[in-house]
């Protein structure tokens, strides 16, 4: 499998990492060359083999379903690039 | 008495301990040699007031008598990969330049506790990505080793953990945070000469460290010799609630049941890992870690990880598959950098704050995680490399009916010319050929320095044990240190 110029800037786009056209001619041989690499896993035979889904066995722990934290606001908008009233701000989404 | 820059932990702690100098003077000699190491752009943010602040609690408890953490007095260096509450933690990405972390991670906490200070956060490669601390967004770290042939080339302290490997072998801090997703403590530490070790999955606490791969992630400390990583390592782990993953056990005593002698001890060398164009003299140098093992007491058996070629190329679909996941979070709104072009809507402005915030190879990996995750591709490429990682792993299982332990060298070259490699990211993911393996499967491994090669550069052998079984990683690597008697260390120029 390989990529061409239309799948580069669709996976972009699924990325949401804005490129140039310069840019997405640039990654096609990248990425097919990384792709190609990786492409010899298709050689191993996983006939019966069950994906990995945990490296050491370790079951899942669940706890009471009860609020551990909170009360922190200004904790958790500290960081923000815009914090207005108390809240994230984003560029306007509804028209 | 040697210098006091030429300890590590337990030389700290006896001298501490006998009052030949104060946790203060270790602190401020340590700053000293932070300040004056500036060339090696080692350190994104400096925190002498941390390291001072525990230097004299540690000076406090010591006159009132009282028992000491594991690293009281102890200065040392933190991966910016672990959010340090109130101090900025970038990752050494610009898309979260300003980040300061409103908490601790586990971590760096755990070893707060336990009486360390902190002298700075350490540069890295971005999101830990990278074998060569060149995709750092604030410039490459620089090795203080040089080769002997005069040039002065400047060369990589390998990567990720770029910054602790070059503070630890320089002596300017006694030891350092590291983490290893793929080998990111192991082959830097091999590259500057000194003592690194990524422990079971599930024993660090992943929490406020910052994601890249999380199946794969683990932390793990850098330091002069065996016996201080094991020091730190019980400092560092343990079982956190707040991590998932975090396996619920006691942490031993690893440095009490230290024990060099390797009798009854079967080592495996696995034949997979002789590969083509490997430089003769990490090859003679794994003979002579073969030796050495045979000297301690341990047989040698040949064994067999028939899957080991296909590691990378598994590793370089799960890890970017789980880096596009876990760096979705970095959209602009509620950490780090956001990029507004004028009149953008939201997408817009997920696309430029990324665009503008992530280096190339991030960048780079983030598409291939999204290119093998998406519809159409997930079972070819996500889910055979998951099946892989499987095989992987039973060889390792099928290995230790045989053996105890795997020896293997760390890299499969000394360190490299800053630039050498940077253009060619498969010739750079191969530097992890040796290191890979274990990660996927959640092993413990260690490097311990070995030996020179011929351009007076450090070279590391590997020790790889069963998952829990860090305590005979630990005598094998000490059994390696004993015989090998490392002491080369870089000759300051900066």
């Amino acid at each position: 499998m390989s990529v061409d110029k239309k799948t580069v800037q669709k996976i972009a786009s699924l990325s949401r990492i804005a490129i140039t056209d310069a840019e997405a001619d640039a990654f096609v041989p990248e990425l097919n060359n990384i792709l190609g690499w990786v492409e010899q896993l298709g050689e191993v035979d996983c006939k019966n083999v069950e994906p990995m889904t945990a490296v050491i066995p370790n079951k899942l722990r669940l706890r009471e379903d009860a609020v551990t934290d909170g009360d922190m606001r200004e904790k958790i908008l500290k960081n923000a690039p815009a914090a207005e009233h108390g809240f994230f701000g984003v560029p306007k989404v509804i028209e | 008495m040697s210098n006091i820059s030429d300890l590590g932990i337990a030389g700290i702690r006896t001298g501490l301990a006998s009052g030949d100098f104060s946790a203060r003077e270790v602190a401020e000699i340590f700053i000293d040699r932070v300040s004056a190491a500036k060339p090696l752009n080692a350190f994104l943010v400096e925190t002498p007031d941390h390291a001072l602040a525990a230097a004299d609690a540690a000076d406090k408890a010591i006159a009132a008598g009282e028992t000491l953490g594991k690293m009281a007095g102890v200065p040392i260096g933190m991966k910016d990969l672990f959010c340090t509450e109130g101090v900025e933690t970038t990752a050494a990405s610009g898309i979260l330049k300003g980040f300061t972390p409103q908490y601790e991670s586990t971590v760096s906490a755990n070893l707060f506790k336990a009486g360390a200070g902190m002298l700075g956060k350490l540069n890295m490669d971005q999101f830990a990505m990278g074998s060569s601390n060149e995709t750092s967004a604030f410039g490459n770290v620089i090795s203080p080793w040089r080769r002997n042939d005069g040039r002065n080339t400047d060369l990589a302290p390998g990567g990720s953990s770029g910054g602790s490997a070059a503070v630890v072998s320089g002596r300017i801090a006694p030891a350092a945070t590291g983490t290893d997703t793929g080998g990111s403590i192991r082959q830097p530490a091999a590259f500057v000469g000194i003592t690194g070790f990524k422990p079971t999955y599930g024993r660090c606490s992943r929490w406020g460290t910052i994601a890249f791969a999380s199946s794969l992630d683990q932390a793990g400390p850098m330091a002069h010799d065996v016996r201080d990583c094991a020091i730190m390592l019980e400092a560092m782990a343990g079982f956190d609630p707040k991590d998932s993953t975090s396996l619920d056990l006691p942490v031993p005593d690893w440095e009490a049941a230290l024990n060099s002698n390797l009798a009854g001890k079967k080592i495996g060398i696995p034949k997979e890992y002789r590969v083509d164009n490997m430089p003769p003299e990490i090859d003679a140098l794994w003979e002579q870690g073969i030796a050495w093992m045979k000297d301690a007491g341990a047989t040698i058996v040949d064994v067999s990880l028939p899957h080991t070629k296909y590691a990378l190329p598994a590793y370089y679909i799960i890890a970017p598959a789980e880096a596009s996941s876990n760096l979705a979070r970095y959209d602009g709104v509620r950490y780090g950098a956001r990029d507004l072009p004028d009149g953008a809507g939201l997408q817009d402005m997920y696309a430029a704050t990324r665009e503008a915030g992530f280096g190339d190879e991030v960048k780079r990996r983030i598409m291939i995680g999204t290119y093998v995750l998406s519809a159409g591709y997930y079972d070819a490429y996500y889910t055979q490399a998951q099946k892989v990682r499987t095989l992987i792993s039973q060889g390792f299982e099928k290995a230790w009916n045989s053996c105890d332990l795997l020896l293997t060298p760390t890299a499969p070259s000394a360190a490299f010319g800053l630039g050498e490699k940077a253009d060619d990211p498969l010739a750079m993911y191969l530097n992890d050929v040796f290191t890979v393996p274990s990660s996927l499967a959640g092993l413990p491994a260690m490097s311990v320095p070995a030996g020179l090669d011929g351009q007076g550069l450090p070279l590391g052998l590997q020790i790889i044990g069963k998952a829990l079984d860090e305590q005979n990683v630990f005598n094998a690597g000490l059994a390696l240190e004993e015989r090998a008697g490392f002491v080369a260390k870089p000759e300051q120029w900066w």
